[in-house]
């Protein structure tokens, strides 16, 4: 009953999904119902018939988490709040980008979604339902990658699998570190690897539960620029294979764009710009995407050419 | 990490670290049987080889050997084990810090080999008091480094290890206990150390056997050869015990960079 209950929810939120290839979206609430059964840790109906089966692993992709947040605050302490009253509705299957300056909330932001910090005001909702506290569907990646260095490299990568059985985790991990073309380093300490492997191993280990939300917290920051190119595209394709919801914090908004289904920026701990990117995929940077970056950048950096301007009138007096 | 040797020199490696006691021992034996050091004053090597050899045969040497040992690691045991579960009770739970840490700082600044005359007035000359003496000693150490080792353990693993759903069981067997265990390696390390220390001390002053019975017995009839002897032995027993500690370090810190021997246990092929 509770499951029908969520997928009534869910279809309300209306499920806009990725189709496996990366073709044009479509809507389709009855798939997207149909794969509430394949979310991991709910027993699936066993397929009757062939079609049947090959019908669910279609849609098992369709699999998205939506997230919906209602005038949401946040403070420390006594300090300021960090975010004020902040909206922001993001559908299943979709790829939100969070831009902003450094100090606007942006990764506060990301671990109220995740649940590490509960909102001093206003209302989360996961699937249209009221969420509090960490969700097992949702998986966070981090600016460091955090693997435990005691584990090599396959057993972090099967600790994103834990709840299954030893065999069937450990078939999972070595399937996602196949996927994030890691697969010879398993048996390998994390400490000999490079920044770019770290983070391509957390990727598996954050992908190898099937999650259906995928929260990046500026995981490329780090990683030099034909790294970040790399990962970029392997984070993307296997966001199209896979169909879950991400949301990427980010301060480079190059990046934002070249992934985003929509980039939100963050400003003062409120939602300043909502922009729909509308680029065909796999994106190229031509002059549509540069149109987008600097949209962006323009509203970005506003305040401060206002604020450049009046020293400059100032120096000239 | 420090390099290796290169060149000619890597043959010889393993050899290095006893050169230097060879050579002491040759120049002392050449300045003894010459004449240099009085017999009064200091016997000479092959003096104590043949004390050794004689006190083997007897059987006290063993014996003595056997039960320093003994009370050595039963006093380690209790006292590390006490020590390890303070440690981790305090580090993670704020209530048992708040009661514990206090009084446990303040034992710990008394120095435990003041207790000597109370212990004697206690347990008598047997091995009771040496135990506790030696379990007192190396409660501190471990209980310390274990915390430090707990409170250390990077905030972000363990944030990273709720965000993956391990539970609490889960989250100190796999996160918070392999982030300890350097510290508490050093603990252990530094402990085993104390562990000799009070073990020597309190048998030199009150026993009725042990290593420290035998040099003060030997000191009594000036068989000095027997007191060079039991000073060597404690030079090699403290060498045993921090090879055993080395040796833990390396199996049990094997992924750590400036412990593992080689990088990654790849498979053959």
């Amino acid at each position: 009953m509770a499951s029908a209950f969520r997928q009534a929810k869910r279809e309300a939120a209306g499920g806009l999904m990725v189709g496996p290839a990366g073709e044009p979206r479509t809507e389709t609430p009855d798939k997207a119902g149909f794969s509430r059964q394949e979310t991991p840790g709910r027993p699936a109906v066993g397929p009757r018939t062939e079609e049947e089966a090959d019908e669910r692993e279609r849609v098992k992709n369709f699999r998205g988490l939506s997230v919906t947040l209602r005038r949401v605050t946040k403070r420390f302490g006594d300090g300021p709040a960090v975010l004020s009253g902040l909206d922001l509705a993001i559908r299943a299957g979709q790829f939100v980008a969070i831009v902003g300056r450094s100090g606007c909330g942006k990764s506060t932001l990301l671990r109220l979604i995740a649940g590490l910090e509960a909102p001093s005001g206003g209302e989360l909702l996961r699937d249209g339902r009221p969420a509090a506290g960490l969700d097992p569907y949702t998986r966070v990646m981090f600016q460091d990658a955090r693997l435990l260095p005691w584990l090599t490299v396959e057993d972090n990568v099967t600790l994103g699998a834990h709840g299954l059985g030893k065999r069937e985790a450990k078939e999972k991990a070595r399937e996602a570190l196949r996927l994030v073309g890691l697969e010879e380093r398993a048996r390998d300490w994390p400490s000999v690897l490079s920044g770019g492997q770290k983070q391509r191993v957390a990727l598996a280990r954050a992908l190898v539960g099937n999650p259906r939300l995928l929260l990046l917290d500026e995981p490329l920051g780090a990683l030099d620029a034909l790294t970040r190119i790399e990962m970029q595209r392997l984070i993307e394709r296997l966001w199209l294979k896979q169909g879950f919801t991400a949301l990427l914090v980010t301060h480079d908004v190059g990046e934002a764009v070249a992934l985003a289904d929509r980039v939100v920026l963050i400003e003062r701990g409120a939602v300043a710009l909502d922009l729909e990117i509308t680029l065909a995929r796999p994106r190229v940077k031509d002059t549509g995407f540069a149109h987008f970056e600097n949209r962006i950048l323009d509203r970005v950096l506003e305040p401060d050419d206002r604020a450049g301007a009046r020293s400059e009138t100032a120096y000239d007096i | 990490m420090r390099g290796t040797f290169a060149g000619p020199f890597r043959r010889f490696e393993p050899v290095l670290p006893w050169i230097l006691p060879v050579l002491v021992i040759a120049v002392w034996q050449l300045l003894g049987s010459l004449g240099f050091i009085s017999n009064r004053v200091m016997s000479t090597p092959v003096q104590v080889a043949e004390a050794a050899v004689r006190l083997t045969l007897s059987g006290e040497l063993p014996h003595s050997l056997a039960v320093s040992t003994w009370r050595a690691l039963t006093g380690f045991v209790i006292g590390g084990s006490i020590g390890f579960v303070f440690g981790l009770l305090n580090g993670v739970a704020r209530l048992a810090e708040k009661l514990t840490d206090s009084s446990i700082q303040m034992i710990r600044n008394i120095p435990h080999l003041a207790m000597i005359p109370l212990v004697i007035v206690w347990f008598g000359i047997g091995d009771e008091g040496k135990v506790f003496l030696v379990a007192l000693g190396v409660l501190f150490p471990i209980y310390l480094n274990t915390l430090h080792g707990i409170r250390s353990v990077d905030p972000g693993l363990i944030e990273m290890g709720r965000v993956y759903g391990l539970g609490r069981g889960a989250l100190y067997r796999k996160v918070i206990l392999p982030g300890a265990l350097p510290s508490i390696l050093v603990g252990l390390r530094y402990a085993l150390g104390i562990m000799w220390l009070t073990l020597i001390v309190a048998e030199t002053i009150s026993s009725k056997d042990g290593i420290g019975y035998m040099a003060m017995n030997a000191r009594e009839f000036f068989q000095l050869d027997v007191v060079v002897l039991c000073i060597l032995l404690y030079a090699l027993l403290g060498k045993a015990s921090d090879l055993m500690a080395k040796g833990l370090e390396r199996s049990w810190l094997n992924w750590h960079p400036h412990f593992g021997r080689q990088s990654a246990k790849r498979p053959a092929a």
